[in-house]
């Protein structure tokens, strides 16, 4: 074979042809709910769009039921991804901290709920619920997030914890810090950004979680849901069109940081 | 100059700063420390309650709520064993549910896994530090955004009216979308309500799945591998399905698991582009919702989680777990 | 304020058990008070993890050890008076050098004022004045391990553990901090307990020393004890090179089987046939290997017997060009009844 380029040895152009084909795949229907929004076609998608307009993000804006769901969601991810921190780390520090046989047996479990198909968890907590004669709420919601968010946060904070080391610890304690002053001084700045990447990739993925929020939810609607509703209704379309593009923004932004996070901090390790 | 010539340090024989009378938090952390068992159970406790309790614990009222009934008179529950609910679900209608499903699934599993292997061997072999680096975000990308805004781009895009007809029109292949559309159980009205849409988008928004446990697999094949079956005389071509293909194997598999798992589950995709011929996952929804046939819902959901369980195991043999 | 008397560390029967692995294993020693005391072994004899426990990172599985005559076998590390060196010098690395320094103080909370005072003196006592302002990051491996240093000195401990601290560094810049840190020692003037696997490191700096070997001492000492004396084999190879002879070799030379070891340089070697000095063991052998080191030759011997002897001799005279006629030279070996040890097999 003959080497050129990046040392890799040049890529036959159908192969840098098929792997761009679906990288356009993946990335490119995003973009037309962009053009969507823009469209002055009140009850179809008919393409090409007859007419641009702006008109609809003033409509969203003043959509009571959008800012309902929209609050609701942003409440339900921030509880959930605070208990899900809590719940994280502690998991994951008594995983760091001890070689026992349970470890393998915790991440199993933890990472279960996004593992088996979300209706399965979805059913599960609702006949639970409903067996306990709990009433539905923001907190079955909550509970039902923060159930399979718990394992981004702690596979994120075992993996700093891993990269820490021991001995700082000791050191700390050596120099007279108990095990409070420890955490406070030592361990928590080793975890911070950490901590906060498994915190936004969980918001974000509470942000958007439909099927499990379903079944535990009763009147209440996240976005996600009324969004799903929405999928049926030819009347609010356009509104819908813009609703999404809100959330494309509001799930990107959180990713992205947390990306910048986890990565900057490799390169300076 | 020595250390010997620097002048004297003043450096007492006694402390000069004994310690702080032990504070109730020194106590308290003394306490702790020394009996490690404690240590653990304080931080084990909850997360282990809620995962045990909370979840494990609905798992098992599920299995359970499988094993009542519904009494159709009254419209409760029965709280009997009985497997009569299973018996139900053996009914032909039902039946015709879980092949559906399944046989989506496996179409849906067989295409992504074709569609990801040019750009997953692209990232493995081709791709350098950086551009490998920013193909792993493009990927990932897609994966955390909002799936339910992605299912409805192609709502969109699949729409009668929307761009893929137009573009068909453009290029005089309606006959072929109509060919399609009329075909007996996949097709539809419009490719937005369809089988064929359906799949579509399945594969669509699991394609980062299995994009990525490929290229891991891909990764782990050393360079040296290839060299060598070149270098005793294979054409690439012959390479690749003999070495390649069969390393990448466990990758396909693992990310199989989640394209099978994803679709046999999945509700929201056949809702939104489907018609009236259910999934397993619209028929739990409807199950336990006006109907409040909550024991029929589990009953259905045990379907997939049996399945998984199988296919676990048949991956595990395969040896699919190396490559996640 | 320091008793004298009362020894700044005691274990009195140790041990520390992994399971089946005993690490430390009865261990009972008694460091004194303002002593430069190293502890010496292979890896995995147990010498850092007796190190361990007097720091507080271990708890033993039997046994007591106290400080300045004060039980501390339950007590965590921050309530014992002791500091420790690490062996990766465990800086935190999101603060600067001067807050690293600072740690001890800052946790007792004292005043910031102090507390910069006090790091300044501790930089220039490490000699490393001025990178308070540092992050670990920016400095070297000899600069790091000077934080560390400065970090554990801060708060004026009884007692100070150095656990192989000087590992990571290159030859030269060794040898230069195991000056400086004796030099410091005697200065500040407290206990140092190090730990080492380097005899040469341990003969160097040590007031008192004590070999380890499987979770055991095997004998303790001063540095001339333990070279000159050993008591046991092991402690006869593992520190400094020695020459064991048993048996009927033994028998010929001194006319006992008793075993004895012969240290290297102690051992003259002659051409066959020159006369050997009156009151010598002396026995014949055949040169089989040569190596020139600058400073002095190593010759490997063959003597009647069978058994290979290492002879060490300075190059007052001799020039790399004489040596390279010397393999296979028919020599006498003789040296000094006094030289020859008594050793106790194991």
């Amino acid at each position: 074979m003959h080497y050129k380029g990046s040392g890799n040895g040049a890529s036959p152009l159908g192969l840098k042809a098929a792997a761009a084909a679906v990288l356009f795949f993946l990335h490119g229907p995003v973009w037309i709910i962009l053009l969507y929004a823009f469209t002055t076609d009140e009850a179809t998608f008919s393409f090409p769009p007859p007419g641009l307009t702006i008109k609809w993000f003033g409509i969203a804006s003043q959509r009571n039921d959008f800012w309902e769901a929209l609050a609701l969601s942003l409440r339900v991810a921030a509880t959930a991804t605070t208990t899900a921190m809590a719940l994280g780390t502690l998991a994951a520090a008594a995983v760091y901290r001890s070689r026992f046989f349970g470890r393998e047996a915790i991440s199993f479990l933890l990472i279960l709920p996004l593992a088996l198909p979300g209706i399965v968890t979805g059913i599960a907590l609702r006949s639970a619920i409903s067996l306990a004669n709990i009433p539905f709420s923001l907190w079955t919601i909550v509970v039902g997030h923060a159930t399979f968010c718990v394992v981004v946060v702690y596979n994120n904070v075992l993996a700093r914890f891993r990269r820490m080391g021991s001995s700082q610890i000791e050191a700390s304690m050596d120099l007279g810090a108990n095990v409070f002053q420890t955490f406070r001084h030592i361990v928590l700045p080793h975890l911070a950004t950490a901590l906060l990447a498994g915190g936004m990739l969980a918001f974000a993925l509470s942000f958007d979680e439909v099927i499990v929020t379903t079944f535990t939810s009763g009147q209440q609607s996240t976005l996600p849901i009324w969004i799903f509703t929405q999928l049926t209704r030819p009347r609010d379309r356009p509104v819908t069109n813009v609703v999404a593009l809100y959330v494309i923004g509001i799930t990107f932004i959180p990713i992205l940081l947390a990306h910048r996070l986890t990565m900057e901090r490799e390169e300076t390790a | 100059m020595s250390i010997l010539d620097t002048k004297p340090v003043s450096v007492s024989k006694s402390s000069s700063y004994p310690a702080l009378a032990p504070s109730s938090s020194q106590r308290v952390s003394t306490y702790i420390y020394q009996r490690p068992w404690l240590i653990m159970i304080l931080l084990l406790g909850l997360p282990l309650f809620w995962m045990i309790v909370i979840y494990l614990g609905s798992l098992a009222t599920l299995l359970l709520n499988s094993f009542y009934y519904l009494d159709s008179f009254t419209g409760l529950i029965v709280r009997q064993f009985t497997l009569r609910t299973y018996a139900n679900l053996m009914t032909r209608a039902n039946l015709d549910i879980v092949l559906r499903t399944a046989g989506m699934a496996s179409a849906v599993t067989l295409s992504t896994a074709m569609l990801a292997f040019p750009l997953a061997y692209y990232m493995a072999r081709y791709a350098s530090k950086r551009i490998k680096g920013f193909l792993y975000l493009a990927v990932l990308l897609p994966l955390w955004s909002s799936y339910l805004v992605r299912v409805y781009a192609w709502k969109l895009i699949l729409a009668k009216e929307g761009i893929l007809s137009w573009f068909i029109l453009q290029t005089h292949l309606d006959w072929l979308l109509n060919a399609l559309l009329s075909a007996p159980g996949i097709g539809g009205p419009s490719l937005s309500v369809s089988a064929i849409g359906i799949y579509i988008v399945f594969v669509y928004v699991w394609l980062p799945y299995m994009i990525l446990p490929i290229e891991a697999a891909l990764e782990r094949v050393p360079k040296s591998l290839l060299e060598a079956s070149g270098d005793l005389g294979a054409r690439p071509g012959q390479t690749f399905r003999r070495i390649v293909l069969p390393l990448a194997f466990p990758g396909v598999v693992a990310g199989s698991i989640f394209t099978f798992s994803l679709t046999l589950g999945d509700f929201i995709v056949p809702s939104a582009l489907g018609n009236s011929s259910f999934f397993i996952g619209q028929a739990v929804l409807s199950h336990q919702g006006t109907s409040g046939n909550l024991p029929l819902a589990a009953a259905f959901t045990v379907v997939p989680m049996a399945i998984m369980v199988l296919y676990l195991i048949g991956a595990k043999k395969l040896g699919a777990f190396d490559a996640l | 304020m320091n008793d004298p008397a009362i020894p700044a560390v005691q274990f009195s029967e140790v041990s520390r058990h992994f399971g089946d692995v005993r690490a430390v294993d009865g261990v009972s020693v008694e460091i004194l008070d303002g002593e430069f005391f190293t502890m010496l072994g292979p890896s995995g004899s147990g010498k850092t993890t007796c190190l361990r426990l007097i720091a507080g990172f271990e708890r033993p599985t039997a046994g007591r050890i106290l400080l300045h005559g004060k039980e501390v076998t339950n007590l965590p590390p921050y309530e014992r008076d002791v500091n420790t060196v690490f062996q990766d010098y465990a800086l935190f690395p999101h603060m600067t050098v001067g807050d690293n320094i600072a740690y001890a103080l800052m946790i007792k909370k004292v005043p910031k004022t102090v507390r910069a005072r006090r790091v300044e003196e501790m930089l220039e006592l490490v000699r490393l004045s001025g990178l308070a302002g540092r992050r670990p990051a920016q400095l070297s491996g000899g600069q790091r391990q000077r934080v560390a240093l400065a970090r554990a000195l801060i708060n004026q401990p009884r007692v100070l553990l150095l656990d192989e601290p000087l590992g990571a560094l290159d030859l030269k810049l060794r040898q230069q901090m195991q000056i400086e840190l004796k030099a410091i020692q005697q200065r500040v003037g407290i206990t140092f307990i190090y730990v080492t696997h380097d005899q040469e490191e341990a003969l160097t700096m040590s007031d008192r020393m004590a070999v380890f070997n499987l979770g055991k001492i095997e004998q303790i000492g001063s540095p001339s004890q333990i070279y000159e004396h050993p008591a046991t084999p092991f402690v006869a190879g593992f520190v400094g090179v020695s020459n064991l002879i048993n048996g009927p070799a033994a028998e010929a030379i001194t006319g006992s089987p008793a075993t004895f070891s012969i240290r290297p340089e102690k051992i003259h070697i002659i051409a066959r046939g020159a006369g050997v000095p009156e009151g010598m063991h002396a026995v014949k052998g055949q040169i089989r290997d040569v190596i020139y080191l600058g400073l002095y030759t190593r010759y490997l011997v063959e003597i009647e017997g069978g058994l290979d002897l290492v002879v060490v001799e300075q190059n007052l005279k001799t020039t790399s060009a004489d040596l390279l006629t010397a393999r296979g030279k028919p020599v006498c070996l003789y040296w000094n009844r006094e030289h020859v040890r008594r050793v106790m097999e194991a």
